[in-house]
């Protein structure tokens, strides 16, 4: 039995958690990118009220702010709440964002793109954070203005000295304006390109998080700035140091290590653990699978597996050797995930097709060729005893099948379930299996991100290949478990058996009154 | 989809989630001072002297310039680091020596340096050497005060009046 890493295991429990809470469609921990996205949008929105009223200067800043927390409460204020609140909510969710890709080890290999360019984002949105409340300018906007400008003192980039300017008699709008200018324009803009690019090598990104989640989100969030709005400090005061700042730890941790630290060790600190961060894929590295391989013989060029990619590594293009059809497809190597998706969108990966030669198909994984995939189905079905045969199809990222094989229960492992043929479960049914009990990543988790869902379609809603309209449904089971689900897939598993049998002992008793007819 | 028991569990999930969100987001408190202290600024931009003494070329040196380059000074760019010390009650809070910035190191310094100070009545002393041929400080300044909880005292550097200004 595989040991598996006690991060996972915690990670997995929560999952648990929030499954039997929201179900696996509203798991919040399925859509974290997407929430994140939600909240950048509450705060957008919110953000562009604040912006009509805000005064953006100096001398006017803090008494706009103010106007909207108490004269205008009950509209202005709220939506200052909310762009507070849903900025520190999307903090929590980039971290668990982070960490989920981290504890179920979805950072290396081929996701090092991802992984890397997700880190400067966190900074992008710590930032621009960072200038929100400087604008504030209350006790708390200051003191993160004369720190931010220490730290930027401390680079030999900027001429001057920026803390310089917080002093009494020298303090002009020029700073202020830069400050406003990078929140309300700059930063937002660069945050949108970095947020491009990291989702630049998946395709078919979700950004928009399921309705249930989003109305639970926004109605929290508007219970929370109702109950307890957000608030300023006293107005920036350039003779008086505050005694105690209510910090926004989700922003501005990094400004009281610069009571033990010096601006320049901040920066070593800081830089040190982004980069940290940023090689991280590489400690250790992880080896992706060879990339998978097109057959032009085989490939009519329809361009199924181009769509049904999570990686956007297949394209389409016109044809080069000369035969009938238009297009062909062809493979990045670079960014091929190596999860076999692609072979079950294929139709020539049909194994009623070539009974006699080597199976060949459109498009094939090289480490577990659709011919292997038959002929192993094919013997593991042969060496199949008993009166209930069941052949178990699983998934090399979810719970370990192989613990599930008995007698009568052969198993066979996939590099992902979505590169399972619907035509091969025809076929196990058509040569000896009485059913079909196919596994995989948890629903809404699927490893390689669309496994489960083409699937689905592929069985339930005609997405091409579909599953055939006459295959006994009755004979095939879907259960999805994690590798610590272990207790209810051998449960589900029984009940199927169970199922079956019954199944096969009504054909029987049908097959036997049809004998009595004759 | 939406039971009665999930629609509870996923209020008591929201709930857990708006109260981490509420709470980090303002606290807990960043005691920034103690109740019995306040703070000294020191905030100064400042170039310091140069290194040498401007020198007198020779006849004969100039002589050999081109006639539109015979300036009869040589000034060396370079300039004195800028050493600058604060006592609080004859005890160094600040000690810092700073070189001049640049390629030529030819431009002026800045200082931003805050430390906490305990309430109550002190004896200020500021010490500053902008030359390195100088043995001991350039400026001198020393003064009573008196401090209150919170306050900020800012020691800067008037260049008209070539002398600290404190408030
Ligand atoms: C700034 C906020 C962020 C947002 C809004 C965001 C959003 C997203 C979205 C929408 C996806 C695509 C998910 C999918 O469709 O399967 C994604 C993927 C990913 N993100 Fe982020 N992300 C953010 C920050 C980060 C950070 C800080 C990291 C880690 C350092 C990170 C690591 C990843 C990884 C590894 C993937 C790849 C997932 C996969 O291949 O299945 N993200 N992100």
């Amino acid at each position: 039995m595989k040991i598996i890493n006690p991060i996972k295991r915690g990670y997995l429990a929560l999952e648990e958690w929030f499954n039997i809470s929201f179900g696996p469609d509203w798991n919040p921990l399925y859509h974290l990118g997407t929430l994140t996205f939600f909240f950048f949008w509450v705060v957008l929105v919110s953000g562009i009220y604040l912006f009509i009223f805000f005064d953006t200067s100096l001398s006017g800043a803090y008494k706009s702010v103010d106007y909207l927390t108490h004269e205008q409460w009950y509209l202005g204020g709220v939506m200052r709440s909310l762009h507070r609140y849903a900025s520190d909510a999307a903090v929590v969710t980039i971290i668990l964002h982070m960490f989920r890709e981290f504890a179920l080890d979805r950072y290396r290999g081929f996701r090092w793109f991802s992984w890397m360019t997700g880190v400067p984002t966190l900074w992008f949105v710590i930032t621009l954070g960072i200038t929100g409340y400087w604008l504030v300018w209350d006790e708390l906007g200051l003191y993160v203005a004369v720190l931010s400008s220490q730290l930027m003192d401390a680079l030999p980039i900027v001429a001057g000295s920026m803390a310089n300017n917080f002093i009494e008699g020298q303090l002009t709008d020029r700073f202020f304006t830069l400050m406003g200018f990078l929140h309300l324009l700059g930063q937002p803009v660069l945050l949108i390109f970095a947020l491009w690019i990291h989702v630049k090598r998946l395709s078919h990104v979700e950004i928009s998080a399921p309705r249930g989640l989003a109305v639970g989100s926004f109605i929290s969030l508007l219970l929370l700035s109702f109950l307890w709005p957000a608030t300023s400090h006293a107005p920036a005061s350039l003779s008086k140091v505050p005694a105690i700042l209510n910090l926004d730890w989700f922003y501005l941790n990094i400004y009281p290590l610069l009571d033990s630290l010096t601006a320049g060790q901040t920066w070593v600190l800081t830089i040190g653990i982004t980069m940290l961060l940023m090689i991280m894929p590489w400690l250790p590295p992880k080896k992706t699978g060879a990339a998978a391989e097109v057959h032009l013989e085989e490939c009519n060029g329809c361009g199924q597996c181009a769509v049904d990619c999570p990686f956007d590594a297949i394209s389409v293009q016109a044809r080069t050797d000369g035969a009938r059809w238009e297009y062909e497809v062809t493979v990045a190597d670079k960014l091929c995930a190596a999860c076999g998706i692609c072979v079950g969108s294929c139709h020539s990966s049909n194994p009623f097709r070539s009974s006699n030669k080597v199976l060949d198909t459109g498009i094939d994984m090289p480490q577990f060729p659709i011919d292997e995939v038959r002929s192993k189905t094919k013997r593991a079905l042969s060496e199949l005893h008993g009166d209930t045969r069941i052949i178990v199809f699983g998934c090399e990222h979810a719970f370990d099948v192989e613990q599930l094989k008995t007698p009568s229960v052969a198993v066979l492992n996939f590099l992902c379930t979505g590169m399972i043929p619907p035509t091969l479960v025809e076929y196990a049914l058509k040569h000896g299996a009485d059913g079909v009990f196919i596994s995989g990543c948890r629903n809404g988790d699927c490893y390689f991100r669309y496994g489960n869902i083409w699937m689905d379609k592929r069985f339930n809603e005609g997405r091409k290949p579909m599953l055939r309209e006459r295959v006994d449904r009755s004979r095939i089971a879907v259960f999805r478990a994690a590798v610590t689900d272990g207790r209810l897939i051998r449960r589900e598993l029984a009940g199927f058996t169970q199922q079956i049998t019954a199944l096969n002992q009504g054909k029987t008793a049908s097959a036997a009154q049809d004998i009595k007819h004759a | 989809m939406l039971s009665a028991k999930r629609l509870v569990l996923q209020g008591i999930n929201y709930a857990l989630f708006m109260g981490l969100v509420w709470y980090f987001s303002f606290s807990p408190p960043y005691v920034r001072l103690a109740a019995d202290e306040a703070m000294i600024s020191l905030a100064l931009s400042h170039a310091g002297k140069p290194v040498q003494e401007c020198r007198r070329k020779s006849q004969e040196e100039l002589n050999k310039l081109p006639p539109n380059m015979r300036v009869l000074e040589e000034c060396p760019r370079e300039r004195s680091p800028v050493r600058i010390e604060v006592l609080v009650d004859d005890q160094a809070v600040i000690d810092e020596r700073i070189n001049p910035p640049g390629l030529y190191k030819d431009q002026g310094v800045d200082v931003y340096h805050s430390v906490k100070v305990p309430v109550g009545d002190h004896r200020l002393e500021v010490r500053m050497n902008d030359n390195i041929r100088v043995a001991g400080p350039t400026h001198h300044y020393h003064q009573s005060i008196s401090l209150s909880a919170a306050d900020l005292l800012v020691i800067q550097f008037n260049h008209a009046h070539n002398q600290f200004l404190v408030k």
